[in-house]
């Protein structure tokens, strides 16, 4: 299933500064995972060595926030539209 | 705007001037500064070496609640005073938070309207809190972080450059020159010139460029350590990875002597530790400094560490930091002091 994902910028140069890519999956784990093979580095930023989502990161699938779904558990459908946002906006 | 660099005194004030609280305050803008020095003595407990003493300036105790409070009333004051700001002029800038509320603080304490572009992720309490002092909050895309937030300003600016007074706190000289006239001063005094080592996190380098400058001024010795997040990604709300950001103007690391990375993670459990050992609860990126300073002072054989605090805990309540705090144990926080193993390479 492929899907689209939003990049934030501290992630950007992983996908050679584009904000969106597309990657492939049946739950978000499975996305995630994908995403590092298509641009390796990713994985360590948004998961920890358990495989578990990093407390700082937050995934939405569809504008919902996967902390309230089935976290990273959550499935995923063909064209569902992902964004991972960092908890912080940076900066003061 | 001009930089006021130059203007910093040659000659720094008294150190025999001792801080006394007002008894009596005409404005809330003269509340704004000498905060308590606290002694960090549980949780360092049995880490240190005898002669090594780390210290926390506590931020939390301004009028606004953070170390901001000392930039926003300098900048202003230099707005006014060069009429730079003057009535009918709105005050606008980008602020992830703790500036946004000083400059909301400040903005109503004089009676100016002040508008704040922010990512919309930035906490709950503190988009309630920047309302609550009459501010207009303006929300730029999460995605792009406070960097999209300073981009939005830059925007709004351009396309009415005559409605508004942009304190610009990335590359307003007064922002350090608040902590080269305030905070180092009261370092100085509060450790009676004792201090060796000073830390703070980077946000938009303000207080470590002035209360270092000031620092330096007094014992040419004192080194001046930046804690910074140890990855562009991170949750260090307030801190900014120098490497893959823009880089402010205040910012000038060669008067740096070194950097200590922190981990999100590691910052996030000394935020608890801090609060269960010390009874003190602050945001994430006093936990930052705290572990850096901890890092920092283990590495020492004898030394005054002193670091900030930059605010108290409470706005952060709904946020990603205490994800998972139920989970956190002592034996946790064990398990970190032994990850350090003296690893900071900081300047001895």
């Amino acid at each position: 299933m492929a899907v689209r994902v939003r990049v934030p910028t501290p992630l950007r140069r992983f996908t050679a500064g584009v904000d969106e890519v597309t990657a492939e999956g049946d739950s978000i784990k499975a996305v995630l995972e994908d995403l590092d093979r298509r641009h390796p580095g990713m994985r360590e930023r948004l998961m920890d060595d358990n495989g578990e989502l990093r407390r700082f990161v937050n995934v939405y699938l569809n504008g919902d926030d996967i902390r309230f779904l089935n976290q990273l558990s959550s499935k995923v459908k063909d064209g569902d539209d992902i964004s991972i946002v960092p908890a912080i906006a940076g900066g003061r | 705007m001009a930089t006021i660099s130059q203007s910093f005194p040659r000659s720094p004030a008294d150190v025999s001037q001792e801080v006394t609280p007002a008894a009596r305050a005409f404005s809330v803008l003269d509340l704004i500064g000498n905060t308590p020095l606290l002694e960090i003595t549980r949780l360092t407990d049995g880490l240190l070496r005898p002669g090594v003493r780390i210290f926390a300036k506590l931020e939390g105790f301004n009028p606004g609640g953070s170390v901001k409070d000392r930039a926003a009333r300098k900048m202003i004051e230099l707005g006014l005073a060069r009429r730079d700001l003057r009535p009918g002029k709105v005050i606008l800038d980008s602020t992830s938070g703790n500036t946004g509320i000083a400059l909301a603080m400040v903005g109503a304490a004089i009676g100016y309207p002040v508008e704040l572009v922010m990512a919309s992720n930035v906490s709950r309490e503190r988009k309630k809190i920047i309302e609550a002092f009459g501010a207009k909050p303006i929300y730029s895309d999460p995605l792009e972080g406070s960097d999209g937030a300073i981009v939005l300003c830059r925007e709004l600016i351009d396309a009415d450059p005559d409605r508004y007074f942009k304190p610009d706190q990335y590359n307003n000289e007064a922002n350090p020159l608040a902590h080269f006239e305030t905070t180092g001063p009261e370092i100085w005094r509060q450790t009676r010139g004792g201090v060796t080592h000073f830390l703070a996190g980077i946000g938009t380098s303000g207080t470590i460029m002035g209360t270092g400058r000031y620092l330096k001024s007094r014992n040419p010795e004192i080194k001046v350590i930046a804690v910074e997040p140890d990855d562009a990604m991170h949750g260090l709300e307030g801190l900014k990875h120098m490497a893959t950001s823009i880089v402010p103007g205040i910012y000038h690391e060669q008067q740096l002597d070194d950097k200590i990375p922190v981990s999100t993670e590691d910052a996030y459990e000394m935020v608890y530790a801090l609060g269960q050992f010390e009874g003190i609860l602050v945001g994430q990126s006093s936990g930052a400094a705290m572990v850096a300073a901890l890092k920092l002072a283990r590495s020492l054989r004898e030394g005054t560490v002193v670091t900030v605090f930059a605010d108290f805990g409470e706005k952060y309540l709904s946020t990603n930091l205490w994800i998972g705090w139920q989970e956190w144990r002592r034996e946790h926080l064990q398990r970190l002091i032994g990850k350090w193993n003296v690893s900071a390479n900081a300047t001895t």
